[in-house]
């Protein structure tokens, strides 16, 4: 019988699940504002901004939580990459996902109590959390408070471009979303990544 | 030595440029007012804060203080729209004595009307049906005769500014002063008022980052009803009508492109894809600016993701 690793700390699995659902809020709010209409909304456009608002400051001390939480447990480990041989350990891993999984080829990279994450989880998690997410959450917090923003960049409003920043790097993260959701129905069974980060059990 | 010499000429040549292009800047600059000499007799009192005058009785030259809402600023009165007027085309002619008839102050001031309107020269401005819009102003309806076009537009400063000034902010500021010489001035306020003058920093609590709203936009623009045949809209509403919803410009069909920024091109998307591309030239306003070619991209990046999952899930199924 397979051994049973706990892998996902109570702490985590708290910042995993309040991060998701307040990730949704920001998304379906975000839409809302950037699509917002006389005619239709999804929600009214104050109301959208109170919540928008709100929600990025809650995911932001959690952010907090999670970074801290990485810091000072041994949980932080999964998220270091050795940099010699990453990128070969990387095709390696697209390749699987792209021909090996259909002919039934073993992971390359199998979860174990020291690698939680395959190269590719690796770079994804790291580029979301450590790169795209404070982007959105430092633009996001500018547009909150935009007088502190730069008036003029180049010509260009430096409220349109901290805009735009936030709508890419929120855009980004979104699209991380989907397809995150979708691998991690590539577990044993289709829902035991999820049951995974409920109980912590891998 | 002869390094000396070409210094000097160097020197030599770029101050007789810089005298010779300063000469013909100020003689390009230099805009001559038909009545300005005329007009100079009014100033000389009028201009100042003091004025002077010999007083035959006590046989002395008497300095006195100027009232100070009888001080014209003739700097302001030459950048306005009416600064090719003698002053007594509006004033009695009985003025250009002095002392001044006590009795002159009595005088009925003319209204924009008695000018403007009926005349097909400034019929492109539209002046009757901003009479009509005037009348039917909270402004009009609330204070009767006591409010006139004089209010706003102050004869001696007035400019037109919206469609000939390159300057968004410029613009907003300006007009919005106008709206503040009351609102947020007792003493003009309660020329026409008995009630506590409303602080608009507190009645507009509930806007969100009221000061950047306060300085991006004007109060014409959530306060008037908006006629998009008309220049200017002067239908001051009730503060019940005022806009409160935030989509009415935050949004693809911002009503801002019909007030604040209807004299600015017309175009509604750039070449680089923004709706309402004008704002972007200094604003930025969420749900109005949102950009076509990165809406198109990222539904086509969205569809070969939801497309790849796909087809990824299905092979999955299918090899299962």
């Amino acid at each position: 019988m397979e051994q049973k690793l706990y892998l996902y700390p109570v702490w985590l699995r708290i910042w995993h699940w309040a991060n998701a659902v307040l990730f949704l809020l920001l998304l379906f709010t975000g839409l809302s504002l950037q699509y917002s209409s006389v005619e239709f909304s999804f929600i009214d456009f104050d109301l959208a901004v109170t919540m928008h608002n709100v929600s990025g400051i809650v995911i932001t001390i959690a952010y907090f939580m999670f970074v801290f939480g990485n810091r000072f447990t041994s949980n932080g480990r999964f998220y270091k990459a050795k940099r010699k041989g990453y990128i070969l350990d990387l095709m390696v891993q697209i390749k699987y996902y792209i021909y090996g999984i259909f002919v039934h080829q073993k992971t390359p990279f199998p979860v174990t109590g020291n690698r939680k994450f395959n190269p590719l989880q690796k770079l994804s998690y790291v580029a979301s959390m450590y790169f795209l997410l404070p982007i959105l959450i430092l633009s996001g917090f500018a547009l909150i408070f935009p007088e502190i923003i730069i008036k003029n960049v180049f010509g260009m409003s430096g409220i349109h471009l901290t805009g735009l920043v936030h709508i890419s790097s929120g855009f980004a993260l979104s699209i991380f979303l989907f397809i995150h959701v979708y691998f991690c129905t590539i577990g044993k069974t289709p829902l035991s990544n999820f049951k995974s980060m409920i109980n912590g059990w891998h | 030595m002869s390094r000396f010499v070409a210094k000097s000429i160097v020197i030599g040549v770029i101050s007789l440029w810089m005298i010779v292009s300063a000469s013909a800047s100020n003689a390009e600059d230099t805009v001559v007012f038909e009545n300005a000499e005329f007009n100079h007799q009014c100033f000389k009192c009028h201009g100042q804060k003091t004025y002077h005058y010999f007083n035959e009785a006590s046989g002395k030259v008497v300095k006195e203080r100027m009232n100070p809402y009888f001080v014209m600023d003739s700097i302001e009165f030459y950048q306005s729209n009416h600064k090719s007027f003698m002053c007594t085309d509006c004033h009695s002619s009985d003025y250009e004595n002095f002392p001044h008839n006590g009795e002159l102050r009595m005088e009925q001031k003319f209204n924009c009307m008695d000018c403007h309107g009926g005349d097909d020269t400034y019929a492109q401005y539209q002046f009757e049906r901003i009479e009509e819009e005037f009348q039917a102003s909270v402004h009009s309806t609330k204070h009767s005769d006591e409010f006139t076009c004089w209010m706003c537009h102050n004869p001696h400063s007035y400019k037109i500014n919206a469609r000939n000034n390159d300057n968004i902010n410029d613009v907003i500021v300006y007009d919005n002063n106008i709206c503040l010489s009351c609102h947020a001035n007792l003493d003009k306020y309660q020329l026409i008022s008995d009630l506590t003058n409303p602080n608009v920093l507190v009645t507009h609590e509930w806007l969100p980052n009221q000061a950047l709203h306060f300085s991006k936009v004007r109060c014409i623009e959530c306060h008037t009803e908006i006629d998009k045949e008309m220049l200017i809209a002067h239908k001051v509403q009730v503060k019940e009508k005022a806009v409160r919803r935030c989509v009415e410009c935050h949004s693809q069909n911002s009503l801002l492109m019909a007030t604040l920024y209807k004299f600015e091109t017309a175009e509604k998307r750039n070449k680089l894809g923004f709706f309402n591309a004008t704002i972007l030239s200094d604003h930025y306003i969420i749900g109005a600016n949102r950009n076509y070619y990165l809406n198109v991209a990222s539904l086509i990046i969205f569809g070969f993701v939801l497309l790849g999952i796909t087809i990824h899930a299905i092979i999955r199924i299918m090899t299962k």
